[in-house]
């Protein structure tokens, strides 16, 4: 087997690696295409591993986020160390706050080592809607009142940012799923309608598309957004936004489809469909819909950074998403004001996931479109 | 040639009206009508309003009219400079946006000179030294750029600018001036305040602009009529300034006309962290205490301005690339 491997000339192996190619399906070919731009690849893991902490969000918190507690205000993020003298025992150094009762100031009292532990016991959530469990990742070690495990700090209601983030980050990602959906609908449906029927239809939707793309979107959303009733429940304000959102986002989309529809219908297979008296419905989905999956794929994972950017500007406005819920945006909010943020900069923490999801995107959208035409 | 200014001038005129229609949208949806929603605010500060005044108020509006005629009623007034009343500010729409839409003006404008003067020569110099240092800076700039939406870019730059150099970035002006009426020592101070949001709103354009640039003089450097050029023995960069640089800027100059609307957008959400006196900030005071009136004039306003932008740019393109002209006549 060695031997056969390396025993080859080179130019019998470039023979192979030919044969291969010649025979591999187009989604073989779109994949090794894909595989090829390093920067893509781990983006699309690291997206990966957000979607799973996205999915198990509370699995991964520590503290119940919407727990207040105004003697914890603005506590510092914990550092964890991971050996003391014992060996290998990761642990944090509890400070424990203390009102002073006659100025009424904060006193930092003493300071407490506490172990932190795996599959911890904490606050009861439902995992995934299935069943309820009481289990995180990580929890302190007996703890006492008083004491508990604040990574990334905490805000000015006492509430555990990192718990908050975990949380957040499931909002928002979900969100920017939910608004390309509805976009990707709209796109393809007014892009093909556009290239199909062509005439005044394509001028129509096409002047449409021109417009919006015109007009000033952010404080059109702002407008929008402010106009929703104030008693509507938190997902009824969710689904709001992303509908929001979505109406103003597909156009990019719509262009793609619209383009590549008027391109393959040039193609000389699409003639042979007709020749052959293929339908319309079984060329466009048979025939040319496969073709240009794969630059539809590419082009949504080009909108979702969009989306997400959108949906954070308006809750960090406070248009968007509204308290009790939790979204990168709120959680920004709170680091809006300089002299908040001035003393406790851990506030700004939420900047990090929302800069590396939006960089992960554009990186695999990048990829996925390089990768879309595997021929080229 | 002239059907084309045309054409593009009727879209414009198009889009302005379907901008009018979204901003009149947006002052009708809080439930009840904008005078229960006066009194009630009149109430909530103390004063009330009479039945006749009130009367007279809906018949100025026509409310309980149709839609389309309130529309009309509405819009006529517009057209003739009449925004209506603040209730909130208790003043004329006009005076409480006063200066302030200039100064967003004076700022997408700015960001717009600046995206174009950074991203065309930074745009011919990563496509000319392709795969250089320079290049891979540059690049790694513009994914950054990409990346950190321009609010949260404005509040790094805040902090800081707060905790190392201790002073307050935001505001156009410094305190003396801020009240001061205009004068040249205003104007000025002015000045010395826009570049900072100017770059934080361009960033994220120029990001764009300069990736759009590289790709389009990447494909015009591999042509033929390059290759004659040089072998005629043409100076390097006359070379790429003469030939290449002109057929590329065409797609560049086509998508000036959605960075306009973009940057307006933009300067509304960077104008609340920098606290800059432009609409943006009052756009949003206005959203979420209900003052439809100033609301709805801003939204149509800044409408107004990105579609004048947008007509702008066209004309401007037109000018710039002699292929279209010849393509329309």
């Amino acid at each position: 087997m060695i031997t056969r491997l390396f025993g080859r000339k080179p130019d019998e192996q470039g023979e192979a690696v030919e044969d291969r190619f010649a025979v591999a399906s187009q989604w073989q070919l779109t994949w090794w295409r894909f595989r090829r731009h390093r920067f893509a690849t781990v983006s699309a893991v690291i997206l990966i591993l957000f979607y799973v902490l996205a999915a198990f969000a509370d699995f991964f918190a520590v503290n119940d986020p919407h727990d207040t507690e105004a003697r914890r205000s603005y506590s510092p993020p914990q550092l964890v160390r991971f050996f003391d003298e014992t060996g290998f025992n990761p642990h944090v150094n509890v400070i424990r706050a203390r009102r002073d009762p006659r100025t009424f100031r904060m006193v930092m009292d003493q300071s407490s080592k506490v172990s932190i532990t795996l599959f911890a016991r904490g606050y009861s959530y439902e995992v995934l809607g299935l069943f309820t469990t009481e289990v995180h990742l990580l929890g302190l070690k007996d703890a006492q009142p008083g004491e508990g495990l604040y990574l990334l700090g905490t805000d000015r209601l006492g509430r555990d940012v990192w718990s908050r983030l975990m949380v957040a980050t499931r909002v928002s990602l979900t969100i920017g799923l939910v608004g390309v959906t509805i976009s990707l609908f709209l796109g393809v449906l007014l892009g093909g309608v556009s290239a199909i029927y062509g005439g005044a239809i394509d001028m129509a939707i096409q002047r449409t598309i021109e417009i919006i793309r015109s007009m000033p979107t952010i404080p059109l959303w702002m407008g929008l957004a402010a106009a929703l009733p104030s008693d509507w429940s938190v997902l009824q304000i969710y689904f709001a936004i992303t509908v929001i959102i979505a109406l103003l986002a597909w156009t990019d989309l719509a262009r793609v489809v619209r383009g590549k529809f008027l391109a393959l219908r040039e193609e000389d297979f699409i003639m042979a469909a007709e020749l052959a008296g293929a339908g319309q419905m079984r060329i466009i989905f048979r025939h040319m819909l496969p073709s240009f999956l794969s630059h539809i794929i590419a082009a949504t994972t080009l909108a979702l950074p969009a989306m997400i950017i959108s949906e954070t500007s308006l809750s960090f406005l406070g248009l968007g998403l509204r308290p009790p819920a939790v979204s990168w945006g709120i959680l920004l909010q709170d680091a809006q004001n300089i002299e908040a943020l001035a003393l406790a900069p851990w506030l700004l923490a939420a900047a990090v996931p929302v800069i590396v999801v939006i960089l992960a995107f554009n990186f695999l959208g990048d990829g996925l479109r390089d990768a879309a035409d595997p021929y080229g | 040639m002239l059907s084309f200014v045309l054409r593009r001038f009727l879209l414009a005129i198009l889009t302005m009206w379907i901008v009018s229609v979204l901003s009149f949208i947006i002052i009708q949806l809080p439930p009840g009508d904008f005078v229960d929603t006066y009194i009630s605010q009149q109430a909530a500060s103390g004063s009330s309003v009479s039945a006749a005044e009130a009367q007279a108020l809906r018949e100025l509006y026509g409310l309980g009219k149709p839609i389309w005629v309130q529309y009309g009623k509405w819009i006529s007034r517009i057209l003739v400079g009449d925004f209506g009343e603040s209730m909130e500010w208790r003043q004329p729409v006009r005076t409480v946006i006063g200066d302030r839409l200039w100064f967003t003006t004076a700022i997408s404008v700015c960001a717009l000179m600046l995206t174009w003067g950074l991203a065309l020569p930074i745009g011919i110099y990563s496509a000319v030294k392709k795969y250089s240092l320079g290049d891979y800076i540059v690049t790694f700039i513009g994914f950054i750029g990409l990346a950190v939406p321009n609010f949260l870019l404005a509040l790094i730059v805040m902090y800081l600018a707060f905790v190392h150099f201790g002073i307050n970035a935001g505001g156009l002006f410094t305190a003396e001036y801020e009240l001061a009426p205009w004068s040249a020592g205003k104007a000025w101070d002015l000045i010395k305040h826009l570049p900072l949001p100017a770059v934080i709103l361009a960033l994220a354009g120029t990001a764009q602009l300069i990736r759009i640039m590289r790709a389009n003089l990447l494909d015009e450097l591999r042509r033929p009529y390059v290759v004659t050029a040089r072998a005629k023995g043409l100076a390097e960069h006359r070379v790429i300034l003469k030939y290449p640089v002109r057929a590329a800027l065409n797609p560049f100059a086509s998508s000036i006309a959605y960075l306009f609307p973009y940057l307006v957008s933009g300067s509304v959400i960077i104008s609340i962290v920098l606290s800059l006196p432009t609409v943006g900030p009052l756009l949003v005071r206005a959203l979420i205490s209900q003052d439809m009136f100033l609301a709805g004039t801003i939204v149509l306003l800044l409408g107004l301005l990105t579609v004048i932008g947008t007509f702008i740019s066209d004309l401007v393109l037109m000018w710039v690339d002699p292929r279209l002209r010849h393509q329309l006549d």
